[in-house]
């Protein structure tokens, strides 16, 4: 089984074996990051352009420092502080970063397929590290490997997802990696929160989260998105937290050894109370970020330059 | 369609030998087992590896350190290789600050596998000294490395394959030579 894929764009376009391998090759690259010299000569003289026209800490990190421990040069531009604050288009940005030669563009954009319409212009392996409310295809990867580590498998595993599931590429990710790699993955939100017609990628949606944690393997809360409080979709941060916060209480319906996950930024206390998010017999929340270094790793391997 | 022709150079008890004398070597050539760690290069030289430290503690009474090193990260040829090859797990639990190593592989070939060895073994630490035992030194070198400890020298052309089959990997011991097409 070899890697020939040009770019990372989604989960829905990888198949279980490409799935495999790339949580194997991860599982490899845990070790590295334990050494005392944390780093490798695998990728010297490539360079890796982390484009983010969003915000983030966790993911643009992560890239980073998993570029460096491969020993490629970095180089991070946020949209804040480029030319397109002037008014540079994506396409634009694209063809003049090519012409610097890079050999891999991570990319974060608000719009769904901006990772898509850039990898159809450049020759460079595009990396999606989240469009829109589409994909964040590296953020399941490491939830995968975080479940396979805890669990040993993914098949035949409850799984709840529970939160903004219509805004986020979180769970759309997950829900296409997890339901080919075999788990059964159940939904929980406000009824504004869920998409219309998300049965059909397979999976049991319940507007109440106790319906959808019974029983659980694996409890995923998603963020919910303080920045669209304005747009009626939840009456006030107070009552989704009724319904929706994971807590003590509510935790006793998924089974005893369910662990819980959480992509980050957590809201303590609104989606996932304190005492839930930092309990070590449950919460693998920095786990996940631990395996987010290793899976970038991989694919920065497996996509890593030789392409013509 | 010509046939391949394959031989078999090396049998079950041959093998058997040839690390039974290479483990008395490595004990004769370092006094005995103090600071010694033995590392195998994934996927063969683990197996032998793990053999020759099972005649060690036969032979010594103590158990040595074993690690297992994956150097695909290290090849020289990884920047440019289209397709990556699948990378192994390395594990190397224990410090090899001023331990001597012995660096344990099936076959030595070109030596770009044992430079790439021992690039990574220093950035893990650094070994008092590396010493290199192999099952089968089929030469044509490439780098300026030679081996410690040889079961078998044996002189091939560029146009034949050597394969060291394990029964850990392949289910039968044997060393086969074969022309390839």
């Amino acid at each position: 089984m070899k890697f020939d894929k040009k770019d990372l764009l989604g989960i829905k376009d990888l198949s279980v074996n490409e799935i495999n391998l790339i949580l194997e090759t991860a599982e490899s690259f845990l070790e590295v990051s334990t050494r005392k010299i944390k780093k490798v000569p695998t990728l010297r003289g490539k360079t890796i352009i982390n484009l983010f026209y969003e915000a983030s800490t966790r993911t643009r990190t992560s890239f980073e420092i998993a570029a460096k421990r491969l020993s490629a040069d970095t180089i991070n531009i946020s949209a804040s502080t480029s030319s397109v604050v002037k008014g540079e288009t994506l396409i634009d940005t694209a063809r003049n970063l090519e012409a610097m030669n890079p050999d891999i563009i991570v990319i974060r954009h608000s719009a769904s397929g901006a990772p898509h319409l850039l990898a159809s212009l450049v020759r460079q392996s595009i990396i999606n590290a989240g469009d829109g409310a589409h994909e964040h295809p590296t953020q399941a990867l490491l939830d995968m490997m975080t479940i396979k580590e805890k669990k040993g498998k993914i098949a035949g595993l409850k799984i709840a997802i529970v939160g903004d599931i219509a805004h986020s590429r979180v769970a759309r990710s997950n829900i296409y990696g997890l339901s080919k790699m075999g788990a059964h993955v159940t939904l929980a939100g406000p009824a504004t929160m869920i998409p219309r017609h998300i049965e059909q990628m397979g999976v049991k949606v319940f507007t109440k989260m106790e319906d959808a944690i019974a029983g659980a393997d694996v409890i995923m809360m998603l963020r919910i998105q303080l920045e669209r409080q304005n747009q009626n979709i939840f009456p006030s941060l107070r009552e989704y937290s009724q319904r929706y916060c994971l807590n003590r209480g509510n935790i006793g319906l998924a089974k005893k050894t369910a662990i819980v996950m959480h992509p980050g930024p957590l809201n303590r206390g609104v989606e996932i109370s304190p005492d839930i998010a930092d309990d070590p017999s449950r919460s693998v929340i920095l786990d996940q970020v631990n395996k987010g270094v290793a899976v970038r790793m991989a694919l920065l391997y497996l996509l890593g330059g030789g392409h013509e | 369609m010509t046939q391949n022709k394959s031989k078999t150079v090396m049998d079950k008890d041959g093998i058997d030998r040839c690390l039974t004398r290479i483990a008395y070597e490595i004990l004769e050539k370092n006094k005995g087992i103090e600071n010694l760690v033995l590392v195998g290069i994934r996927t063969g030289g683990v197996y032998l590896a793990e053999r020759l430290q099972k005649k060690i503690t036969a032979i010594e009474g103590t158990s040595i350190p074993l690690g297992i090193l994956d150097i695909t990260l290290y090849r020289d040829d990884i920047s440019t290789a289209k397709k990556k090859p699948r990378l192994g797990k390395t594990k190397i639990p224990f410090s090899l600050d001023d331990k001597k190593v012995v660096l344990i592989d099936d076959v030595l070939f070109t030596g770009r596998t044992i430079r790439a060895a021992m690039d990574a073994l220093i950035d893990f630490g650094r070994p008092k000294m590396i010493q290199l035992a192999v099952l089968i030194d089929r030469g044509h070198r490439e780098l300026p490395i030679r081996a410690d400890f040889v079961g078998k020298n044996l002189p091939s052309s560029l146009w034949e394959a050597v394969s060291v089959n394990l029964v850990e990997k392949n289910g039968m011991d044997e060393v086969v030579i074969k022309e390839e097409n």
